[in-house]
This record gives C-alpha cells, structure tokens and sequence, in this order.
C-alpha cells in the first residue's frame, strides 16, 4: 500500500512534486481549485531564459504524473491534526488521512487596477504581462493595437510598493519585461519600445545576455524612472509621463500600448489555510519557511512542507528545484530520517 | 600678481568627505521617511511646477544628502501634493516639504 502525500496545489510545483513523489514510491493526491493544471505557466506564452514553450513545459509536467490522483476545481476546506499525521477534507466530500502535506499554493498576480494611476481598467491600451502572454497565445483582443507605433513597459506594478502592501522585489518582471519588449519589436520591428524601471534586476543566468540583445539588436529604450500617471489624448493615445531621473527631467511620451510588469504577490487564500494547519505567516503575507537558507522547504509544522512560490517570489526553474527537492524532504520525513 | 588670462575652475566633484549633511540628518529625525526615497522619480515626474520651474523632490531629498543648497528648487513648490499621490514608498511628500521650509526658516 503507496502512502498518501496531499499536495496542495496544481501549478508547477505541485506537478513537479508529484512526479517526484511517484518515482520515490508515494501515491501523491494533487488538489487544484482551477480547471487545469499548470497555474500561472499555463497561461503563459513562452518562458526565459531559452524562450521554450510554456505549454511545452506543462504537458511535458502533466505526462509524468498521470498516475497520479488529481482533482480539479477542488478546495480544501479543512485540514485536522490527527496523531501521527493530517486529515485532509475536500470541497469534493473525499477525506485523506496522510501523514505529510505539500504546500504549493503560489503566488497571486497583482491586480494592477489597484494602482489607478495607470489606468488598467480605464484605457483600452492598457495591459498587464498576463494579457500581452494571453495575446501571444492567440487570444485575439481589440485592446491590442493593429500596428502600433510605440510600445511602453512599466516594470515594478505593485512591486517594491509599501502603498500597495508588497514591499518585495517580484524578480521575474525585469526578465520578463526585456523578453516581452524582444518579442513586441519582432512583432512591429517599427515600432519603438521602451522601459521604464526604477532599478534593472537581471541576476539570473542568461538574463544580463537578453537585456544587451534588447539595446544591441532590438534599439529598445531603457528609461529610468518610475511612471506617475497615466492619460489618454485626444485621438485616443496613451500619455505617459515619468522622470527621466538620470538626465533629472521630467518627460512624456505617446504610446499606443502600455504594459504593466503586474507582479507577484501572497495568494490571500493561504491564509486561511494557514490558519487551519497553524502555520507560519512572514510578515508579506506569504508562508515563512521554518528556516530561509537551510529549511526553505520546511513549516513550523511537522509533516507539512513548501514548494515554490507560496513562500515568495521564484522563477520557474527555482520553483521546479524546490518542488524535487521538497519531494526529498518528505521522503526523508516518511522514513523518519 | 600678473593675470595671464587663466584661472582655476572650482571642482564639481561632489566630496563626501566634506558635504554637509547635517540638514538632511535634521530633517531626517522629524520626518523619517525621508531616508526611505529610493529615487524612482514618481514625484517630479507628476508635479505640475517641476517642467516649468525645475523643481525635483526627488533631487531635493538627494541634493540634501550629498549637501547642496537646495533652497532654489524648493521655491519652485506649490504645495499641491499630487506627489504624495504617486509615491510608491507612501512618504507624506507634502509635510516632508512644508517640514524643510520650516527648517530653513
């Protein structure tokens, strides 16, 4: 008899996990409150640093966990401390008594009409990063231009934001930013394009490449200054204005479609989760990790485990990093090692 | 002493070693949120005296850490406050500025 290990979460990491779990001789129960699996990744369109295929990557998830137990458009709703383990209750009646728990919950994407100033919601010419992906994906829309002459990025929307209640950097809006600007001048090669960002965070492997690529082949402009507002003109075209605050000017520019770098903020559900299973909550609203160096896989619980970006920001590598190695913590936690 | 038509320029270096920040620290304690700006332009990108007047918050805040005379630039304010609106930090950018009029004073 395989034992039971409910993974929480049918993004990535959950996926990833599961696979992992297979292999190592457990019989892993994925719940997933959407339709799909996938999460955030499979609504996007291509992934840095290799701009592979996204849905790629997640069919490629999916074979590997077809034996899997999976539910979908499922809920926890309740999670009780049983003596040697957890009893998981679902939205769907199944109960699974098991004796670890892998949290995968993610992450939710900033609601960028929060920030007002910007007008998503407002001007049809303004976008987020999930609808240009959408775009990519064939989702034909009429908030996107025929031929649009100039395209604009604004990274940082509801990132490194006290107002906003995210004061942590989202770390893949700068690369994804650079990556989107590349795909938009492939697109409408006259076009201009241009950055706005308050720093460029581009740490990861490959990244520093694409951002030489973006102003060596691709003539983008990196602008650093934050935008202040948002209007529309006359004839129906965006102004934009920010600081130019390396040359200490104000500017303004017309744009025929802005993108909003939304970033990536506590997925509120978690809460409650967190407070049925009594875990730990940082102070961002995202899990805190028994330990940020050592334990980053590990609760304040026994038998309940992090994958991915529950616990902050991570790219989608990290979090496929995280999901086997969070698959090995709980191996070792089953053999009581 | 004969003039042979040149004279030293003064350096524009800016010289930590002798700027004065004693006013930004002073400003600094009765509004602490001046040490959290971090530059990103939002204010003087928004303020409706900056393309006229060449006021900068955000070079006010940094003129005063590198200890430079920033009174100039702060008459240009008209004490609107649409800069608080946009600050992504929430500094109260109105007060921070009434504040250092009232230091200068």
């Amino acid at each position: 008899m395989k034992e039971n290990v409910v993974v929480i979460g049918g993004g990535v990491a959950g996926m990833e996990a599961a696979r992992e779990l297979l292999l190592l001789g457990y019989n892993p129960i994925v719940v997933e409150q959407q339709d799909h699996l996938g999460g955030h990744v499979a609504q996007w369109n291509r992934l840095f640093p290799d701009i592979s295929s996204a849905g790629d990557l997640v069919r490629t998830l999916g074979d590997g966990i077809t034996d899997a137990n999976i539910f979908l458009e499922t809920k926890v709703t309740f999670v009780n401390r049983l003596q040697n383990g957890y009893l998981v209750m679902l939205s769907n009646g199944v109960n699974i008594a098991c004796r670890a728990i892998l949290v995968a919950t993610g992450f939710k994407l900033f609601d960028a009409s929060r920030k007002e100033e910007y007008g998503y919601g407002v001007y049809d010419h303004v976008v987020t990063n999930a609808d240009l992906e959408s775009w990519f994906n064939g989702n034909d829309s009429d908030r996107f231009p025929a031929a649009p002459k100039s395209i604009g990025f604004v990274h940082c929307v509801g990132s490194r934001d006290l107002k906003a209640g995210n004061s942590q950097c989202s770390k893949v809006c700068c690369i994804t930013a650079v990556k989107q600007a590349i795909e938009m001048k492939e697109r409408f090669p006259d076009a201009r394009v241009f950055c706005f960002y308050m720093d460029l965070r581009l740490f990861g492997k490959k990244y520093e490449d694409f951002y030489i690529r973006a102003q060596q082949e691709f003539g983008i402009q990196f602008i650093r200054g934050r935008v202040s507002e948002v209007g529309e003109t006359l004839e129906g075209r965006l102004q934009v204005k920010a600081e130019d605050t390396l040359s200490g000017k104000p500017l303004k520019v017309q744009l025929d479609l802005l993108v909003l770098m939304a970033g990536m903020s506590c997925n509120p559900e978690v809460a409650e989760l967190a407070r049925m299973a009594r875990l730990d909550m940082d102070s961002d609203g995202f899990l805190r990790s028994r330990d940020n160096l050592g334990g980053i896989n590990e609760s304040n619980r026994p038998g309940i485990f992090y994958a991915g970006a529950c616990t902050g920001a991570k790219t989608v590598p990290e979090t496929l990093a995280e999901a086997r190695s969070a698959a090995l913590a709980i191996h070792r936690y089953m053999q009581g090692r | 002493m004969t003039d042979f038509g040149f004279k030293l320029s003064k350096s524009a270096t800016l010289d930590l070693d002798k700027a004065d920040t004693g006013l930004y620290e002073r400003l600094c304690s009765l509004e602490p949120d001046a040490r959290i700006c971090m530059n990103c332009g939002s204010c003087s990108a928004t303020c409706t005296a900056a393309p006229f007047s060449g006021m900068s918050l955000r070079k006010v805040i940094l003129g005063l850490q590198r200890g430079q005379d920033v009174r100039p630039m702060l008459q240009g304010c008209m004490l609107c406050g649409k800069c608080s609106m946009v600050c992504p930090r929430g500094i109260n950018t109105r007060h921070l500025i009434l504040t250092l009029c009232r230091i200068y004073d």
